[in-house]
């Protein structure tokens, strides 16, 4: 088995089937050609600019330039999770507890795993630091931003009842803890299920490629199973970082419930 | 113990309240809807940011921890919220100290204890087994009291307390209340839009005008009962 290399000619094939898919789209009157034909553009954009940056990297194996990759992923990343707020706090607590939290679970987990368990020299070995840190992000950061959405939007509407806990003396940690499990169940919910139906309807992103790329099965099974692992463990720890900073931030010094540190700007709203 | 002084306490809306009761009195506040009644007992039980301190007996609620001052200053909220799905899961479990205050509330009562309490508010024990779910407002209203009282605050910030019962229940709210002011000697700090309650009760009478809190009148004689527990 070897790799296929695919010429720019291969590429312009694929393409055509997104330009027939906008054609269609334009006869029919469904009115996301333009829309279609943008992700698409973007997508060939960022993914070219993505190789060539990958390419640059892998040749020199710098890791300062490694950490600047995985800053700038973690900063997207931020921006993605805020997005998906609903009630976002306000000020730079918005965007820190959702980056703070992927940057402790993710970077943690992802040293764990070149360290102890792929073991590659030096660590920072970019071919296996970068496609690792990205699905853990990507995946991190979905967790983390339905937890925290589950979060902010109970406690908007659990307002009466949070506070009745705290006028019957509870304290802040007893007034939001059935919200907070909630919450992380509900951050936890899609990597659950994702593990649950691995393989039975498509096989993972990550296997499919290593196949692609001329892999044994078992191999690319074995890498993928490591990859669930430790995605899940990093979005558990993920959201668990989410919501105790934001339960945390939803309360003063004082213990009163702080409402007026979220803000209702979602991105349904506006539209 | 349970006096209450509120000092230069500064809700969003209102002009700075200076404010003292004497344990076991009782001080009425009304005003217009939005005045500021309300936002004023949140801040007294710190459920607001606002400037200002409030002491209890000679402890500044400022030393002492958040979930400590809102058990021994009880506020009974104008909507009562319930995050349990039976009406006994929202009581203290220390049934030692409740069945104290049953005892005081409803002394000479057959069971004592939180039945006591219960039963003086017109329910029967097996009311904690109850769905919250399918209480009435006004059963909400009164069971919400027995569950601060069971609570054993040292003083009581009541938010229209009686603004959803009928006569009878409305009575019994005020006995209840009155007894455990009085063998407490508990401060009650009692917002209500009835004059007649107002004058049934006595007591000083405050009321929030152009955001300000001014006394308009005392009435003097409270039913004699009351004061007979003292």
């Amino acid at each position: 088995m070897s790799l296929v290399l695919l010429t720019p000619f291969d590429l312009a094939l694929a393409a055509v089937l997104v330009l027939l898919l906008a054609a269609m789209s334009w006869y029919l009157h469904l009115g996301v050609e333009r829309r279609l034909l943008i992700a698409a553009a973007r997508s060939t954009v960022q993914l070219m600019l993505v190789g060539l940056v990958l390419k640059a990297l892998f040749a020199q194996t710098n890791p300062w330039l490694i950490g600047l990759m995985a800053l700038f992923m973690l900063a997207v990343a931020g921006i993605e999770v805020l997005q998906r707020q609903k009630r976002r706090f306000r000020g730079p607590w918005g965007y820190g507890i959702g980056a703070v939290s992927m940057f402790i679970s993710s970077f943690s987990v992802l040293f764990l795993t070149l360290t102890l368990i792929i073991r590659v020299e030096p660590w920072y070995q970019p071919q296996y630091l970068i496609p690792l840190l990205g699905m853990l992000l990507g995946n991190t950061m979905s967790g983390a931003a339905i937890a925290l959405d589950t979060l902010t939007r109970g406690a908007w509407d659990a307002r009466g009842r949070i506070e009745a806990r705290l006028l019957a003396g509870g304290t802040w940690d007893q007034a939001i803890a059935s919200l907070r499990r909630d919450s992380l169940r509900a951050g936890l919910i899609p990597i659950v299920n994702a593990m649950a139906t691995a393989g039975l309807v498509s096989l993972p992103g990550m296997m499919t490629g290593q196949i692609l790329a001329g892999s044994p099965p078992m191999e690319a099974a074995k890498y993928q199973l490591l990859m669930m692992f430790v995605i899940s463990a990093g979005t558990g720890l993920g959201s668990v970082a989410a919501v105790w900073l934001g339960s945390r931030r939803l309360f003063d010094e004082r213990e009163r419930l702080r409402l007026d540190r979220l803000r209702d700007q979602g991105r349904d709203r506006g539209n | 113990m349970g006096a209450l002084r509120l000092e230069a306490v500064r809700p969003r809306v209102l002009a700075p309240v200076n404010l003292s009761l004497a344990a076991g009195e009782l001080v009425f506040i009304c005003g217009p809807s939005g005045s500021g009644k309300s936002l004023l007992l949140r801040a007294v039980a710190d459920l607001d940011p606002h400037a200002g301190e409030v002491w209890l007996g000679s402890e500044a609620r400022s030393t002492m921890a958040p979930a400590r001052w809102r058990r021994r200053v009880g506020l009974l909220p104008a909507e009562a919220f319930w995050w349990a799905d039976a009406v006994g899961e929202h009581f203290p479990a220390t049934t030692g100290r409740v069945q104290d205050v049953g005892e005081r509330v409803a002394p000479g009562s057959a069971d004592g204890g939180l039945d006591g309490l219960l039963a003086a508010l017109g329910f029967a024990p097996d009311v904690l087994d109850w769905s919250v779910a399918r209480l009435s407002t006004g059963e909400r209203q009164r069971l919400a009291l027995a569950r601060l009282l069971a609570q054993r605050p040292e003083a009581l910030l009541l938010d229209e307390a009686t603004a959803n019962l009928d006569p009878s229940n409305r009575e019994r709210v005020e006995l209840v209340t009155a007894a455990y002011r009085a063998g407490q000697a508990a401060a009650v700090l009692w917002v209500s839009h009835d004059p007649e309650q107002r004058e049934r009760l006595g007591g000083r009478q405050f009321g929030i005008r152009d955001g300000r809190l001014g006394q308009t009148e005392t009435v003097s004689a409270g039913p004699a009962r009351l004061d007979d527990r003292r």
